[in-house]
Protein backbone atom coordinates (compact mmCIF):
# COMPACT_ATOMS: atom_id res chain seq x y z
CA UNK A 1 0.00 0.00 0.00
CA UNK A 2 2.81 1.94 0.65
CA UNK A 3 3.07 2.29 -3.06
CA UNK A 4 -0.28 3.63 -3.50
CA UNK A 5 0.82 7.29 -1.17
CA UNK A 6 -1.31 10.06 -2.98
CA UNK A 7 0.23 13.45 -3.87
CA UNK A 8 -1.86 16.55 -1.73
CA UNK A 9 -5.21 16.87 -2.69
CA UNK A 10 -8.21 18.86 -1.66
CA UNK A 11 -10.35 16.08 -2.89
CA UNK A 12 -11.95 14.09 -0.01
CA UNK A 13 -12.46 9.74 -0.90
CA UNK A 14 -9.63 8.94 -2.12
CA UNK A 15 -8.72 5.97 0.26
CA UNK A 16 -12.64 4.77 0.42
CA UNK A 17 -12.77 4.62 -3.48
CA UNK A 18 -8.92 3.24 -3.54
CA UNK A 19 -9.84 0.35 -1.50
CA UNK A 20 -13.30 -0.52 -2.70
CA UNK A 21 -11.47 -0.59 -5.89
CA UNK A 22 -8.42 -2.92 -4.66
CA UNK A 23 -11.06 -5.41 -2.92
CA UNK A 24 -13.08 -5.69 -5.41
CA UNK A 25 -10.44 -5.92 -8.27
CA UNK A 26 -8.97 -8.57 -6.29
CA UNK A 27 -12.36 -10.57 -5.01
CA UNK A 28 -13.61 -10.60 -8.62
CA UNK A 29 -10.35 -10.69 -11.22
CA UNK A 30 -6.90 -11.10 -9.08
CA UNK A 31 -7.51 -13.83 -6.86
CA UNK A 32 -9.77 -16.06 -9.38
CA UNK A 33 -6.99 -15.72 -11.73
CA UNK A 34 -4.43 -16.74 -9.65
CA UNK A 35 -6.46 -19.76 -8.78
CA UNK A 36 -5.55 -21.44 -12.86
CA UNK A 37 -2.29 -20.74 -12.20
CA UNK A 38 -1.62 -22.16 -8.88
CA UNK A 39 -3.65 -25.15 -10.29
CA UNK A 40 -1.53 -25.33 -13.08
CA UNK A 41 1.34 -25.26 -10.76
CA UNK A 42 0.24 -28.04 -9.69
CA UNK A 43 0.50 -29.98 -12.52
CA UNK A 44 3.72 -31.76 -13.24
CA UNK A 45 5.44 -30.58 -16.51
CA UNK A 46 5.04 -34.07 -17.81
CA UNK A 47 0.86 -34.29 -17.38
CA UNK A 48 1.09 -30.28 -18.46
CA UNK A 49 3.05 -30.96 -21.91
CA UNK A 50 0.74 -34.44 -22.15
CA UNK A 51 -2.37 -32.40 -22.15
CA UNK A 52 -1.20 -29.43 -24.16
CA UNK A 53 0.87 -31.41 -27.42
CA UNK A 54 -2.16 -34.18 -27.31
CA UNK A 55 -2.73 -34.41 -30.98
CA UNK A 56 -6.53 -34.01 -30.95
CA UNK A 57 -5.61 -30.35 -28.88
CA UNK A 58 -2.83 -29.44 -31.38
CA UNK A 59 -5.22 -30.02 -33.93
CA UNK A 60 -8.02 -27.23 -32.26
CA UNK A 61 -4.89 -24.83 -31.78
CA UNK A 62 -3.94 -24.83 -35.70
CA UNK A 63 -7.85 -25.02 -36.07
CA UNK A 64 -8.87 -21.58 -33.76
CA UNK A 65 -5.65 -19.53 -34.66
CA UNK A 66 -5.97 -20.10 -38.14
CA UNK A 67 -9.60 -19.49 -38.68
CA UNK A 68 -8.91 -16.69 -36.24
CA UNK A 69 -6.61 -15.19 -38.42
CA UNK A 70 -8.48 -15.65 -41.81
CA UNK A 71 -11.61 -13.84 -39.86
CA UNK A 72 -9.64 -10.87 -38.47
CA UNK A 73 -7.52 -10.32 -41.98
CA UNK A 74 -11.31 -10.10 -43.44
CA UNK A 75 -12.36 -7.58 -40.91
CA UNK A 76 -9.44 -5.41 -41.60
CA UNK A 77 -9.94 -5.48 -45.42
CA UNK A 78 -13.88 -5.04 -45.12
CA UNK A 79 -13.62 -2.53 -41.88
CA UNK A 80 -11.40 -0.37 -43.51
CA UNK A 81 -13.81 -0.05 -46.53
CA UNK A 82 -17.08 0.48 -44.21
CA UNK A 83 -14.93 2.76 -41.32
CA UNK A 84 -14.14 4.95 -44.73
CA UNK A 85 -17.94 5.70 -46.24
CA UNK A 86 -18.56 6.01 -42.95
CA UNK A 87 -16.48 8.91 -42.15
CA UNK A 88 -15.63 10.57 -46.02
CA UNK A 89 -19.16 9.78 -47.78
CA UNK A 90 -22.85 10.28 -47.27
CA UNK A 91 -25.47 8.18 -48.35
CA UNK A 92 -28.98 7.75 -47.21
CA UNK A 93 -29.54 5.19 -44.49
CA UNK A 94 -25.83 6.05 -43.24
CA UNK A 95 -27.06 6.52 -39.83
CA UNK A 96 -29.01 3.05 -39.33
CA UNK A 97 -25.81 1.38 -41.23
CA UNK A 98 -23.82 3.41 -38.56
CA UNK A 99 -25.29 2.12 -35.30
CA UNK A 100 -25.66 -1.42 -37.07
CA UNK A 101 -22.02 -1.99 -37.24
CA UNK A 102 -21.97 -2.44 -33.36
CA UNK A 103 -24.68 -5.18 -33.86
CA UNK A 104 -22.48 -7.97 -32.79
CA UNK A 105 -21.14 -6.03 -29.83
CA UNK A 106 -24.89 -6.17 -28.51
CA UNK A 107 -26.24 -9.53 -30.59
CA UNK A 108 -25.99 -12.30 -27.30
CA UNK A 109 -23.78 -14.46 -29.13
CA UNK A 110 -25.87 -18.11 -29.08
CA UNK A 111 -28.39 -16.14 -30.66
CA UNK A 112 -25.91 -14.92 -33.45
CA UNK A 113 -24.87 -18.76 -33.71
CA UNK A 114 -28.39 -19.98 -34.00
CA UNK A 115 -29.24 -17.31 -36.31
CA UNK A 116 -25.39 -17.40 -38.77
CA UNK A 117 -25.99 -21.43 -38.64
CA UNK A 118 -29.77 -21.11 -39.75
CA UNK A 119 -28.85 -18.82 -43.06
CA UNK A 120 -25.86 -20.85 -44.16
CA UNK A 121 -27.55 -24.90 -43.24
CA UNK A 122 -28.19 -26.45 -46.21
CA UNK A 123 -31.56 -25.19 -46.54
CA UNK A 124 -30.93 -21.83 -45.52
CA UNK A 125 -31.31 -18.43 -47.16
CA UNK A 126 -28.07 -18.26 -48.21
CA UNK A 127 -26.57 -21.70 -47.79
CA UNK A 128 -29.05 -23.00 -50.21
CA UNK A 129 -27.51 -21.46 -53.23
CA UNK A 130 -24.19 -22.06 -52.10
CA UNK A 131 -24.36 -26.03 -51.71
CA UNK A 132 -25.11 -26.51 -55.43
CA UNK A 133 -21.89 -25.03 -55.59
CA UNK A 134 -20.27 -27.13 -53.97
CA UNK A 135 -19.42 -24.65 -51.24
CA UNK A 136 -20.35 -25.85 -47.59
CA UNK A 137 -20.59 -23.47 -45.03
CA UNK A 138 -21.98 -24.69 -41.70
CA UNK A 139 -20.53 -27.63 -39.71
CA UNK A 140 -17.45 -27.08 -41.46
CA UNK A 141 -14.17 -24.59 -40.86
CA UNK A 142 -15.65 -22.04 -43.40
CA UNK A 143 -19.11 -21.45 -40.98
CA UNK A 144 -16.26 -20.84 -37.81
CA UNK A 145 -15.09 -18.04 -39.91
CA UNK A 146 -18.20 -16.57 -41.01
CA UNK A 147 -19.19 -16.82 -36.84
CA UNK A 148 -15.39 -14.89 -36.39
CA UNK A 149 -16.40 -12.48 -39.03
CA UNK A 150 -19.63 -11.64 -37.13
CA UNK A 151 -18.13 -11.08 -34.00
CA UNK A 152 -14.98 -9.26 -34.88
CA UNK A 153 -16.41 -6.66 -37.00
CA UNK A 154 -17.18 -3.24 -34.95
CA UNK A 155 -13.28 -3.87 -33.95
CA UNK A 156 -11.55 -2.92 -36.76
CA UNK A 157 -14.70 -0.23 -37.38
CA UNK A 158 -14.75 0.99 -34.64
CA UNK A 159 -10.87 1.91 -34.24
CA UNK A 160 -10.48 2.83 -37.14
CA UNK A 161 -13.28 5.91 -37.82
CA UNK A 162 -11.33 8.01 -35.23
CA UNK A 163 -8.45 7.74 -36.63
CA UNK A 164 -9.75 8.40 -40.25
CA UNK A 165 -11.38 11.47 -38.47
CA UNK A 166 -8.61 13.07 -37.10
CA UNK A 167 -6.93 13.01 -40.38
CA UNK A 168 -5.77 16.59 -41.82
CA UNK A 169 -6.89 16.91 -44.93
CA UNK A 170 -3.85 19.38 -45.75
CA UNK A 171 -1.79 16.29 -46.20
CA UNK A 172 -4.04 14.69 -48.57
CA UNK A 173 -3.87 18.18 -50.69
CA UNK A 174 -0.28 18.74 -50.33
CA UNK A 175 0.18 15.32 -51.76
CA UNK A 176 -2.34 16.18 -54.76
CA UNK A 177 -0.44 19.32 -55.05
CA UNK A 178 2.66 17.51 -55.99
CA UNK A 179 1.06 15.47 -57.93
CA UNK A 180 -0.07 12.03 -56.43
CA UNK A 181 -2.14 10.21 -57.85
CA UNK A 182 -5.52 9.78 -55.80
CA UNK A 183 -4.41 6.19 -55.34
CA UNK A 184 -0.65 7.36 -54.82
CA UNK A 185 -2.41 9.77 -51.84
CA UNK A 186 -4.12 6.72 -50.44
CA UNK A 187 -1.14 4.47 -50.53
CA UNK A 188 1.71 6.72 -48.93
CA UNK A 189 -0.03 9.93 -46.91
CA UNK A 190 -3.49 7.95 -45.64
CA UNK A 191 -2.57 4.72 -44.93
CA UNK A 192 0.66 4.98 -42.89
CA UNK A 193 -0.89 7.50 -40.85
CA UNK A 194 -4.09 4.89 -40.20
CA UNK A 195 -2.31 1.95 -40.41
CA UNK A 196 -1.52 1.69 -36.18
CA UNK A 197 -5.17 1.94 -35.79
CA UNK A 198 -5.96 -0.38 -38.10
CA UNK A 199 -2.90 -3.26 -36.72
CA UNK A 200 -4.81 -2.15 -33.51
CA UNK A 201 -8.56 -3.42 -34.53
CA UNK A 202 -7.15 -6.52 -36.37
CA UNK A 203 -5.02 -7.62 -32.93
CA UNK A 204 -8.53 -7.04 -31.44
CA UNK A 205 -10.52 -8.75 -33.62
CA UNK A 206 -7.99 -11.78 -33.92
CA UNK A 207 -8.17 -12.22 -30.16
CA UNK A 208 -11.67 -11.80 -29.55
CA UNK A 209 -12.37 -14.51 -32.38
CA UNK A 210 -9.55 -16.68 -30.92
CA UNK A 211 -11.37 -16.64 -27.55
CA UNK A 212 -14.86 -16.89 -29.57
CA UNK A 213 -17.34 -19.59 -27.70
CA UNK A 214 -21.15 -18.83 -28.07
CA UNK A 215 -21.04 -18.16 -31.82
CA UNK A 216 -19.31 -20.81 -33.19
CA UNK A 217 -20.15 -24.07 -31.69
CA UNK A 218 -23.51 -24.06 -33.12
CA UNK A 219 -22.20 -23.38 -36.84
CA UNK A 220 -18.98 -25.09 -36.77
CA UNK A 221 -20.76 -29.20 -36.24
CA UNK A 222 -17.84 -29.69 -33.36
CA UNK A 223 -16.20 -32.43 -35.42
CA UNK A 224 -12.51 -33.96 -33.12
CA UNK A 225 -9.80 -33.07 -35.02
CA UNK A 226 -11.71 -31.15 -38.29
CA UNK A 227 -13.73 -28.23 -36.35
CA UNK A 228 -13.47 -28.29 -32.81
CA UNK A 229 -12.17 -25.02 -31.53
CA UNK A 230 -9.84 -25.00 -28.11
CA UNK A 231 -12.53 -23.09 -26.20
CA UNK A 232 -14.72 -26.05 -27.03
CA UNK A 233 -12.40 -28.63 -25.87
CA UNK A 234 -11.98 -26.93 -22.25
CA UNK A 235 -15.69 -27.38 -21.61
CA UNK A 236 -15.89 -30.96 -23.31
CA UNK A 237 -12.74 -31.89 -20.49
CA UNK A 238 -14.67 -30.32 -17.59
CA UNK A 239 -17.96 -32.12 -18.41
CA UNK A 240 -15.42 -35.33 -17.92
CA UNK A 241 -14.39 -34.25 -15.18
CA UNK A 242 -11.10 -33.42 -16.16
CA UNK A 243 -10.71 -30.40 -14.62
CA UNK A 244 -6.62 -30.89 -14.54
CA UNK A 245 -6.75 -31.10 -18.14
CA UNK A 246 -9.17 -27.90 -19.00
CA UNK A 247 -7.21 -25.70 -16.29
CA UNK A 248 -3.76 -26.67 -19.10
CA UNK A 249 -5.48 -25.79 -22.08
CA UNK A 250 -7.35 -22.39 -20.34
CA UNK A 251 -3.34 -21.54 -19.62
CA UNK A 252 -2.54 -21.72 -23.04
CA UNK A 253 -5.20 -19.49 -23.98
CA UNK A 254 -4.67 -17.28 -21.45
CA UNK A 255 -1.26 -16.87 -22.63
CA UNK A 256 -2.43 -15.81 -25.96
CA UNK A 257 -4.57 -13.26 -24.93
CA UNK A 258 -2.41 -11.79 -22.88
CA UNK A 259 0.41 -11.43 -25.39
CA UNK A 260 -1.95 -10.19 -27.90
CA UNK A 261 -3.10 -7.65 -25.55
CA UNK A 262 0.48 -6.94 -24.51
CA UNK A 263 1.23 -6.41 -28.51
CA UNK A 264 -1.54 -3.94 -28.92
CA UNK A 265 -0.17 -1.73 -25.67
CA UNK A 266 2.79 -1.67 -27.38
CA UNK A 267 1.32 -0.43 -30.14
CA UNK A 268 -0.91 1.85 -28.79
CA UNK A 269 2.52 3.22 -27.57
CA UNK A 270 4.51 3.45 -30.59
CA UNK A 271 1.08 5.13 -32.32
CA UNK A 272 0.72 8.03 -29.06
CA UNK A 273 4.94 8.71 -29.76
CA UNK A 274 4.28 8.51 -33.49
CA UNK A 275 1.97 11.71 -32.95
CA UNK A 276 3.71 13.29 -30.52
CA UNK A 277 7.08 13.36 -32.51
CA UNK A 278 6.07 13.23 -36.08
CA UNK A 279 2.93 15.39 -36.75
CA UNK B 1 -20.82 17.01 -54.50
CA UNK B 2 -17.37 17.91 -54.74
CA UNK B 3 -17.72 21.59 -53.96
CA UNK B 4 -19.73 20.33 -51.06
CA UNK B 5 -17.46 18.93 -49.29
CA UNK B 6 -14.42 21.30 -49.73
CA UNK B 7 -17.16 24.00 -48.44
CA UNK B 8 -18.11 21.44 -45.20
CA UNK B 9 -14.35 21.40 -44.49
CA UNK B 10 -13.99 25.12 -45.33
CA UNK B 11 -17.34 26.27 -43.65
CA UNK B 12 -17.92 25.34 -39.98
CA UNK B 13 -21.94 25.88 -40.30
CA UNK B 14 -21.76 23.23 -42.64
CA UNK B 15 -21.16 20.23 -40.80
CA UNK B 16 -23.99 21.49 -38.36
CA UNK B 17 -26.96 20.86 -40.49
CA UNK B 18 -25.20 17.90 -42.17
CA UNK B 19 -28.08 15.87 -43.68
CA UNK B 20 -28.49 12.06 -44.05
CA UNK B 21 -30.80 12.16 -47.61
CA UNK B 22 -28.27 13.69 -49.91
CA UNK B 23 -27.46 11.41 -52.97
CA UNK B 24 -23.79 11.43 -53.95
CA UNK B 25 -23.95 12.23 -57.46
CA UNK B 26 -21.22 12.90 -59.71
CA UNK B 27 -19.12 15.68 -59.37
CA UNK B 28 -18.83 18.53 -62.35
CA UNK B 29 -15.19 19.38 -61.32
CA UNK B 30 -12.72 16.08 -59.49
CA UNK B 31 -11.75 18.04 -56.60
CA UNK B 32 -8.01 16.71 -55.32
CA UNK B 33 -9.15 15.22 -51.73
CA UNK B 34 -11.87 13.19 -52.63
CA UNK B 35 -12.74 10.29 -55.08
CA UNK B 36 -14.21 9.84 -58.28
CA UNK B 37 -17.79 9.41 -58.11
CA UNK B 38 -17.55 5.60 -59.62
CA UNK B 39 -14.90 4.51 -57.30
CA UNK B 40 -17.33 6.01 -54.13
CA UNK B 41 -20.49 4.32 -55.57
CA UNK B 42 -18.57 1.01 -55.58
CA UNK B 43 -17.09 1.65 -51.96
CA UNK B 44 -20.55 2.28 -50.44
CA UNK B 45 -21.88 -0.57 -52.45
CA UNK B 46 -19.41 -2.86 -50.96
CA UNK B 47 -19.56 -1.56 -47.51
CA UNK B 48 -23.10 -1.83 -47.03
CA UNK B 49 -23.86 -5.29 -49.01
CA UNK B 50 -20.95 -6.84 -46.66
CA UNK B 51 -23.23 -5.33 -43.07
CA UNK B 52 -26.43 -7.08 -45.09
CA UNK B 53 -24.78 -10.19 -45.51
CA UNK B 54 -22.78 -10.52 -42.18
CA UNK B 55 -25.60 -8.01 -40.54
CA UNK B 56 -28.86 -7.57 -41.39
CA UNK B 57 -29.74 -11.27 -42.95
CA UNK B 58 -28.82 -12.83 -39.71
CA UNK B 59 -30.67 -10.54 -37.77
CA UNK B 60 -33.85 -10.99 -39.85
CA UNK B 61 -33.42 -15.03 -40.03
CA UNK B 62 -33.88 -14.77 -35.96
CA UNK B 63 -37.67 -12.85 -36.62
CA UNK B 64 -38.40 -15.47 -38.95
CA UNK B 65 -37.27 -18.58 -38.17
CA UNK B 66 -39.22 -17.91 -34.80
CA UNK B 67 -42.36 -16.90 -36.23
CA UNK B 68 -42.11 -19.12 -39.38
CA UNK B 69 -45.10 -21.76 -37.19
CA UNK B 70 -47.11 -18.72 -36.83
CA UNK B 71 -47.31 -16.29 -34.10
CA UNK B 72 -49.57 -18.34 -32.14
CA UNK B 73 -46.62 -20.97 -31.96
CA UNK B 74 -44.44 -17.98 -31.20
CA UNK B 75 -46.25 -17.00 -28.06
CA UNK B 76 -47.19 -20.68 -26.77
CA UNK B 77 -43.38 -21.04 -26.97
CA UNK B 78 -42.54 -18.09 -24.95
CA UNK B 79 -44.80 -18.72 -22.29
CA UNK B 80 -43.66 -22.31 -21.48
CA UNK B 81 -42.59 -21.95 -17.83
CA UNK B 82 -39.35 -23.26 -18.31
CA UNK B 83 -38.74 -20.25 -20.73
CA UNK B 84 -40.33 -17.71 -18.34
CA UNK B 85 -37.97 -19.15 -15.33
CA UNK B 86 -34.83 -18.34 -18.23
CA UNK B 87 -36.26 -14.85 -18.57
CA UNK B 88 -36.74 -14.22 -14.75
CA UNK B 89 -32.96 -15.57 -13.91
CA UNK B 90 -31.48 -13.54 -16.72
CA UNK B 91 -33.35 -10.06 -15.19
CA UNK B 92 -32.33 -10.67 -11.86
CA UNK B 93 -28.56 -11.79 -13.05
CA UNK B 94 -28.54 -8.35 -14.71
CA UNK B 95 -30.18 -6.65 -11.56
CA UNK B 96 -26.74 -7.78 -9.49
CA UNK B 97 -24.13 -7.63 -11.90
CA UNK B 98 -25.25 -4.25 -13.65
CA UNK B 99 -25.51 -2.28 -10.54
CA UNK B 100 -22.59 -3.74 -8.79
CA UNK B 101 -20.30 -3.55 -11.14
CA UNK B 102 -21.59 0.63 -11.46
CA UNK B 103 -20.60 1.37 -8.05
CA UNK B 104 -17.03 -0.13 -8.42
CA UNK B 105 -16.88 1.40 -12.17
CA UNK B 106 -17.34 4.64 -10.02
CA UNK B 107 -14.98 4.45 -7.48
CA UNK B 108 -12.56 3.28 -9.54
CA UNK B 109 -13.19 6.43 -12.00
CA UNK B 110 -13.12 8.21 -9.10
CA UNK B 111 -9.43 7.55 -7.23
CA UNK B 112 -7.72 6.83 -10.85
CA UNK B 113 -8.96 10.27 -12.33
CA UNK B 114 -8.98 12.75 -9.52
CA UNK B 115 -5.80 11.45 -7.60
CA UNK B 116 -2.25 11.32 -8.48
CA UNK B 117 -0.40 7.94 -7.72
CA UNK B 118 2.05 5.78 -8.89
CA UNK B 119 1.01 2.45 -10.74
CA UNK B 120 -1.97 4.32 -11.87
CA UNK B 121 -1.26 2.84 -15.50
CA UNK B 122 -1.17 -1.14 -13.94
CA UNK B 123 -4.50 -0.56 -12.15
CA UNK B 124 -6.52 0.89 -15.06
CA UNK B 125 -4.43 -2.40 -17.50
CA UNK B 126 -5.66 -4.74 -14.14
CA UNK B 127 -9.02 -3.51 -14.80
CA UNK B 128 -8.98 -4.27 -18.25
CA UNK B 129 -8.26 -7.90 -17.51
CA UNK B 130 -11.85 -9.46 -18.01
CA UNK B 131 -11.93 -8.16 -21.79
CA UNK B 132 -8.84 -9.84 -22.27
CA UNK B 133 -9.92 -13.47 -21.43
CA UNK B 134 -12.02 -15.82 -23.30
CA UNK B 135 -15.62 -16.44 -22.05
CA UNK B 136 -14.75 -19.86 -21.18
CA UNK B 137 -11.88 -19.51 -19.20
CA UNK B 138 -13.33 -16.25 -17.28
CA UNK B 139 -16.26 -19.26 -16.61
CA UNK B 140 -13.19 -21.90 -15.85
CA UNK B 141 -11.43 -19.89 -12.63
CA UNK B 142 -14.80 -19.73 -11.05
CA UNK B 143 -14.85 -23.45 -11.00
CA UNK B 144 -11.62 -23.51 -9.76
CA UNK B 145 -12.11 -21.69 -6.77
CA UNK B 146 -15.52 -22.84 -6.11
CA UNK B 147 -16.20 -26.21 -7.82
CA UNK B 148 -16.32 -29.31 -5.38
CA UNK B 149 -12.79 -29.76 -6.84
CA UNK B 150 -11.15 -26.81 -5.13
CA UNK B 151 -9.28 -26.38 -2.37
CA UNK B 152 -12.62 -24.56 -0.68
CA UNK B 153 -15.18 -26.82 -2.07
CA UNK B 154 -15.33 -28.94 0.75
CA UNK B 155 -15.45 -26.34 3.24
CA UNK B 156 -18.52 -24.54 1.14
CA UNK B 157 -20.24 -28.22 0.61
CA UNK B 158 -20.04 -28.90 4.48
CA UNK B 159 -21.97 -25.62 4.83
CA UNK B 160 -24.61 -26.00 2.87
CA UNK B 161 -22.94 -23.38 0.23
CA UNK B 162 -23.31 -23.86 -3.33
CA UNK B 163 -21.85 -21.88 -5.85
CA UNK B 164 -21.13 -23.64 -8.99
CA UNK B 165 -23.86 -25.09 -10.74
CA UNK B 166 -26.06 -22.54 -9.10
CA UNK B 167 -27.00 -18.79 -8.81
CA UNK B 168 -24.08 -17.71 -7.62
CA UNK B 169 -21.73 -18.75 -9.86
CA UNK B 170 -23.96 -17.37 -12.67
CA UNK B 171 -23.88 -13.93 -11.58
CA UNK B 172 -20.01 -14.43 -10.40
CA UNK B 173 -19.04 -15.29 -14.27
CA UNK B 174 -21.83 -12.08 -15.29
CA UNK B 175 -19.77 -9.91 -13.02
CA UNK B 176 -16.66 -10.71 -14.04
CA UNK B 177 -17.34 -10.48 -18.02
CA UNK B 178 -18.91 -7.10 -17.21
CA UNK B 179 -16.33 -6.10 -14.98
CA UNK B 180 -14.68 -3.25 -17.34
CA UNK B 181 -18.06 -1.28 -18.87
CA UNK B 182 -18.39 1.00 -16.59
CA UNK B 183 -15.34 1.84 -15.61
CA UNK B 184 -13.64 2.29 -18.74
CA UNK B 185 -16.14 4.44 -19.77
CA UNK B 186 -15.89 6.78 -16.91
CA UNK B 187 -12.20 6.73 -16.26
CA UNK B 188 -10.75 8.44 -19.65
CA UNK B 189 -13.61 10.96 -19.12
CA UNK B 190 -13.38 12.18 -15.94
CA UNK B 191 -9.32 12.06 -16.47
CA UNK B 192 -10.19 15.15 -19.20
CA UNK B 193 -12.60 17.01 -17.00
CA UNK B 194 -9.87 17.57 -14.61
CA UNK B 195 -10.43 18.74 -10.75
CA UNK B 196 -10.79 22.49 -10.82
CA UNK B 197 -14.70 21.84 -10.53
CA UNK B 198 -14.68 19.75 -7.54
CA UNK B 199 -11.84 22.08 -6.30
CA UNK B 200 -14.06 25.11 -6.60
CA UNK B 201 -17.14 23.06 -5.05
CA UNK B 202 -15.04 22.03 -1.99
CA UNK B 203 -13.07 25.71 -1.40
CA UNK B 204 -16.98 26.66 -1.30
CA UNK B 205 -17.64 24.57 1.35
CA UNK B 206 -19.53 21.92 -0.26
CA UNK B 207 -18.96 18.09 1.59
CA UNK B 208 -17.41 15.32 -0.70
CA UNK B 209 -20.60 13.38 -1.20
CA UNK B 210 -22.68 16.83 -2.45
CA UNK B 211 -19.80 17.43 -4.80
CA UNK B 212 -19.85 14.31 -6.22
CA UNK B 213 -23.94 14.14 -6.51
CA UNK B 214 -24.06 17.83 -7.85
CA UNK B 215 -20.68 18.53 -9.83
CA UNK B 216 -19.27 14.77 -10.82
CA UNK B 217 -22.60 12.85 -11.08
CA UNK B 218 -24.07 15.40 -13.59
CA UNK B 219 -21.16 15.76 -15.69
CA UNK B 220 -20.93 12.06 -16.21
CA UNK B 221 -24.17 10.96 -16.07
CA UNK B 222 -24.10 10.41 -20.50
CA UNK B 223 -21.20 8.27 -20.49
CA UNK B 224 -22.40 6.36 -16.74
CA UNK B 225 -25.34 5.24 -18.87
CA UNK B 226 -23.22 4.24 -21.89
CA UNK B 227 -21.81 1.89 -19.61
CA UNK B 228 -24.69 0.76 -18.25
CA UNK B 229 -26.36 -0.17 -21.63
CA UNK B 230 -23.48 -1.92 -22.58
CA UNK B 231 -22.69 -3.93 -19.42
CA UNK B 232 -26.81 -4.69 -19.59
CA UNK B 233 -26.42 -6.05 -22.71
CA UNK B 234 -23.61 -8.42 -22.27
CA UNK B 235 -24.71 -9.34 -18.90
CA UNK B 236 -27.99 -10.38 -19.90
CA UNK B 237 -26.73 -11.87 -23.03
CA UNK B 238 -22.96 -13.81 -22.11
CA UNK B 239 -22.95 -17.37 -22.90
CA UNK B 240 -19.81 -18.83 -22.74
CA UNK B 241 -18.75 -17.99 -18.83
CA UNK B 242 -22.12 -18.82 -17.86
CA UNK B 243 -22.59 -21.89 -19.70
CA UNK B 244 -19.27 -23.25 -17.94
CA UNK B 245 -20.46 -22.71 -14.44
CA UNK B 246 -24.43 -23.30 -14.29
CA UNK B 247 -24.67 -27.03 -14.62
CA UNK B 248 -27.77 -26.27 -16.97
CA UNK B 249 -30.53 -27.41 -14.77
CA UNK B 250 -33.89 -26.49 -16.70
CA UNK B 251 -36.27 -24.01 -14.90
CA UNK B 252 -33.42 -23.25 -12.31
CA UNK B 253 -29.68 -22.85 -13.70
CA UNK B 254 -30.99 -21.81 -17.05
CA UNK B 255 -30.64 -17.74 -18.50
CA UNK B 256 -32.30 -17.07 -21.97
CA UNK B 257 -29.18 -17.93 -23.28
CA UNK B 258 -28.49 -20.82 -22.21
CA UNK B 259 -32.14 -21.96 -22.74
CA UNK B 260 -31.81 -20.88 -26.22
CA UNK B 261 -29.07 -23.82 -26.62
CA UNK B 262 -30.78 -26.40 -24.74
CA UNK B 263 -33.94 -25.63 -27.00
CA UNK B 264 -31.61 -25.63 -30.64
CA UNK B 265 -30.06 -28.87 -29.46
CA UNK B 266 -33.23 -30.47 -28.62
CA UNK B 267 -34.44 -29.62 -32.58
CA UNK B 268 -37.05 -27.40 -31.06
CA UNK B 269 -36.03 -24.97 -33.42
CA UNK B 270 -38.85 -22.65 -33.24
CA UNK B 271 -38.94 -22.37 -29.14
CA UNK B 272 -35.40 -21.41 -29.33
CA UNK B 273 -35.68 -19.04 -32.25
CA UNK B 274 -38.77 -17.39 -29.95
CA UNK B 275 -36.09 -16.74 -26.86
CA UNK B 276 -33.67 -15.73 -29.11
CA UNK B 277 -35.81 -13.29 -30.74
CA UNK B 278 -36.27 -11.90 -27.05
CA UNK B 279 -32.33 -11.49 -27.08
CA UNK B 280 -32.55 -9.44 -30.31
CA UNK B 281 -35.08 -6.84 -29.30
CA UNK B 282 -33.12 -6.66 -26.36
CA UNK B 283 -30.00 -5.79 -28.90
CA UNK B 284 -31.75 -3.36 -31.02
CA UNK B 285 -33.21 -1.47 -27.69
CA UNK B 286 -29.68 -1.18 -26.67
CA UNK B 287 -28.17 -0.14 -30.06
CA UNK B 288 -30.71 2.46 -30.28
CA UNK B 289 -30.02 3.73 -26.14
CA UNK B 290 -26.67 3.79 -27.19
CA UNK B 291 -27.18 5.61 -30.35
CA UNK B 292 -29.45 8.06 -28.43
CA UNK B 293 -26.61 8.30 -25.67
CA UNK B 294 -23.71 9.27 -28.03
CA UNK B 295 -25.81 11.65 -29.66
CA UNK B 296 -26.35 13.17 -26.25
CA UNK B 297 -22.61 13.08 -25.02
CA UNK B 298 -21.92 15.10 -29.02
CA UNK B 299 -23.93 17.45 -28.02
CA UNK B 300 -22.64 17.91 -23.97
CA UNK B 301 -18.81 18.05 -25.48
CA UNK B 302 -20.17 20.94 -27.93
CA UNK B 303 -21.66 23.31 -25.68
CA UNK B 304 -18.47 22.79 -23.49
CA UNK B 305 -16.17 23.43 -26.32
CA UNK B 306 -18.11 24.55 -29.26
CA UNK B 307 -14.45 25.60 -30.80
CA UNK B 308 -13.61 21.91 -30.59
CA UNK B 309 -15.98 20.55 -33.54
CA UNK B 310 -15.63 23.71 -35.57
Amino acid sequence: MALLRRRHSVLPGFGLTMGYTLLYLSLIVLIPLTALFVKTAGLTAGEFWATVSNPRVVASYKLTFGTSLIAATINAVFGLIVAWTLVRYRFPGKRLVDAMVDLPFALPTAVSGIALTAIYAGNGWIGQYLEPLGIKVAFTSLGIIVAMTFIGLPFVVRTLEPALQDLEREHEEAAAILGASRWQTFLFVILPAILPALLTGFALAFARALGEYGSVVFISGNMPMRTEITSLLIISKLEQYDTAGATALATVMLLASFSILFAINALQWWLGRRYQGGL
Amino acid sequence: MSTATALSVANPTEVYTETETEVVTPPVVQSATSEPWWVRWILIAVSVSFLLFFLFIPLAAVFAEALRKGLGTYVSSLRDPNAWSAIQLTVITALIAVPTNLVFGLAAAWSIAKFEFPGKSLLITLIDIPFAISPVVSGLIYVLMFGAQSSLGPWLSSHGIQIIFAVPGIVLATIFVTFPFVARELIPLMQEQGTEEEQAAISLGASGWQTFWRVTLPNVKWALLYGVILSNARAMGEFGAVSVVSGHIRGKTNTMPLHVEILYNEYNFVAAFAVASLLALLALVTLALKSLVEWQMHRQSLETSPSEEA
